[in-house]
């Protein structure tokens, strides 16, 4: 493992107006872990995810990652080029509404080439080649990848859009609700497939959600999030199976027993 | 002339906010630089972006060719030459090589233009990327940081549904090695006219307000891949009334029971080639008009 982590984030604030959106959130994140971060609707971890992959502006704090080329860098004093970059070949963002991170409009090969094309991929066979291959790695049949994700369930157009993020070998994956709307054998298929995608790529991932199991299934450490603070971080298995905060107590204690 | 309009009808402050305008298009080959456009008497879409171009570059001494489609002699083409010959009694003309300004509405005509020559484009929608990322504030952004990964989307979006790339019109060009423009609705068979063209080529929108340029001799490449070139097209027929085989060819339906001909688009250039004595297979020997 390297000496520095991929992702330091240290003293991470960002406020609507007088309201607090995620406040003084640090933490480190080495390459090939996965961290999770949990809290009730309301709690700051969207916004906190945006803030770390430069959808929004922080009020305070600093993000300072691990680029290829020239080491720790701190993302939020980059020029914007060069963020924007960073943003479509190291990084990748899954929303938990696949519409808002797939081209509706244009095919599923399309939407996995179009990172490619972005970093200038300018030959077709290869960029369908491309395609195809990430199609079967997300479990798509070939026979699809001209039809527009319109067509698609909405476990496809997940997976769909996994495969378009990772289509660039991104080394640092931000995924928001992945399994957000699925039902639940879908969610088990999603979960297997990116656990097998992060082990396999060795992928560093930050994971939102409210879903206990999610977390525990793919991130080794956790945060618990309230009200926009971090009330309690540490080793996932730790901190589900004894909670000391409270609220995370309540958290555990919330989760439905089938 | 009436003395009731102003020179080229336009007032001079206006034409010089146009002028500044088209000096900065000429400086940043390709940018599209915002303008306040003017409401012009005549529907936007009927190209007045190009007729507000056109009445900023014109001086008394020129001699103006207005073509829609190619042609010299229909009803956009007519009304625009007529209301320049109104408001600003400037001589208009039907020859390429003699004028000094062309507004063209969709072609640029066969015959190279020379350097003392201007060709200005009516343009109706200005943002090659518009029909793939709505965002204005998104697209302005896309062309200052030169992200123009998306227009290779569309291409490839057209090989996989039809095995080739079937923009057939309105093809984008990146300028220069910069900028990525919309060649204004044009058939990709004038796009390698674009590049190293001896004339000044303004482009013109109206109701988008903007005004871009491709200067005289600057590079204007047709966006491909590398294995699906940029194809021009050609057609199996040649004219049928001059008979040439390397101008466009616009399809004329001439029965009920679909028969065709197929003639060129650019009628000066026809006119032309049947008074130097070349005749097509359902042409006639040329006659001048009214004889």
């Amino acid at each position: 493992m390297s000496e520095v982590p991929l992702l330091q984030v240290s003293g991470l604030s960002k406020s609507y107006g007088g309201r607090i959106g995620c406040a003084g959130v640090s933490f480190d994140l080495w390459p090939g872990e996965v961290l999770g971060v949990v809290g009730e609707s309301g709690s700051g971890k969207t916004t906190l995810l945006n803030c770390l992959a430069g959808l929004l502006a922080p009020d305070a704090g600093r993000v300072v990652y691990d680029t290829r080329a020239g080491g720790p860098r701190d993302t939020l004093a980059m020029a914007e080029p060069e963020r924007r970059m960073l943003m479509r070949t190291d990084w990748a963002l899954v929303h938990q509404n696949p519409r808002d991170g797939l081209r509706m409009g244009v095919s599923a090969g399309a939407n996995v080439g179009e990172r490619l094309m972005a970093v200038g991929a300018r030959h077709y066979g290869r960029i369908r080649g491309a395609a195809l291959d990430w199609l079967e790695r997300v479990e798509i049949a070939a026979d699809r990848i001209d039809d527009r994700p319109s067509a698609f369930s909405s476990g496809m157009q997940q997976r769909l859009q996994i495969a378009r993020n990772l289509v660039t070998g991104p080394r640092l994956v931000f995924m928001d609700e992945p399994t957000g709307g699925l039902d639940v054998s879908v969610q088990a298929r999603l979960l297997d497939l990116i656990r097998g995608l992060v082990r396999e790529l060795g992928l560093s991932a930050v994971i939102v959600t409210h879903d206990l199991a999610v977390v525990r299934l793919l991130a080794g450490r956790l945060l618990v999030m309230k009200e926009g603070y971090v009330i309690e971080a540490g080793l996932t298995d730790q901190v589900l199976d004894d909670p000391q905060h409270p609220y995370t107590q309540l958290l555990v204690s919330s989760v439905l027993q089938v | 002339m009436t003395v009731a309009y102003n020179f080229a009808y336009l007032d001079e402050q206006t034409k010089r906010m146009i002028r500044r305008a088209l000096l900065k298009a000429v400086a940043v080959p390709g940018y599209q630089v915002p303008f306040a456009s003017r409401e012009m008497p005549m529907p936007f879409g009927w190209g007045t972006g190009g007729v507000q171009v056109t009445a900023a570059c014109l001086v008394p001494a020129d001699r103006l060719k207005v073509i829609d489609q190619g042609a010299d002699d229909t009803t956009n083409a007519v009304s625009i030459r007529r209301f320049f010959e109104k408001t600003a009694g400037v001589a208009t003309t039907e020859e390429t090589q003699q004028a000094t300004i062309i507004q063209t509405r969709h072609r640029i005509p066969e015959q190279p233009l020379t350097g003392d020559q201007i060709l200005v484009y009516q343009v109706p929608i200005p943002e090659p990327l518009r029909f793939l990322e709505p965002r204005e504030t998104e697209t302005r952004k896309m062309h200052a940081l030169e992200e123009y990964g998306l227009m290779h989307v569309k291409l490839y979006e057209d090989i996989a549904r039809h095995g080739h790339i079937a923009t057939t019109y309105a093809y984008p060009v990146k300028v220069e090695g910069r900028y990525v423009m919309d060649p204004s609705p044009i058939p990709k068979f004038d796009n390698p006219k674009l590049g190293g063209c001896a004339a000044l080529q303004l482009f013109g929108a109206g109701r988008e307000q903007r005004i871009y340029a491709i200067p005289p001799y600057t590079k204007a490449v047709s966006l491909d891949f590398e294995d699906h070139p940029f194809d021009p097209g050609t057609w199996d027929d040649d004219c049928a009334l001059c008979g040439a085989s390397d101008s466009y060819l616009d399809e004329v339906i001439i029965d009920d029971a679909g028969g065709r001909m197929y003639v060129c688009s650019d009628t000066a250039h026809c006119r032309g080639r049947r008074r130097a004595g070349h005749v097509g297979a359902s042409g006639a020997p040329y006659e001048e008009e009214g004889a």
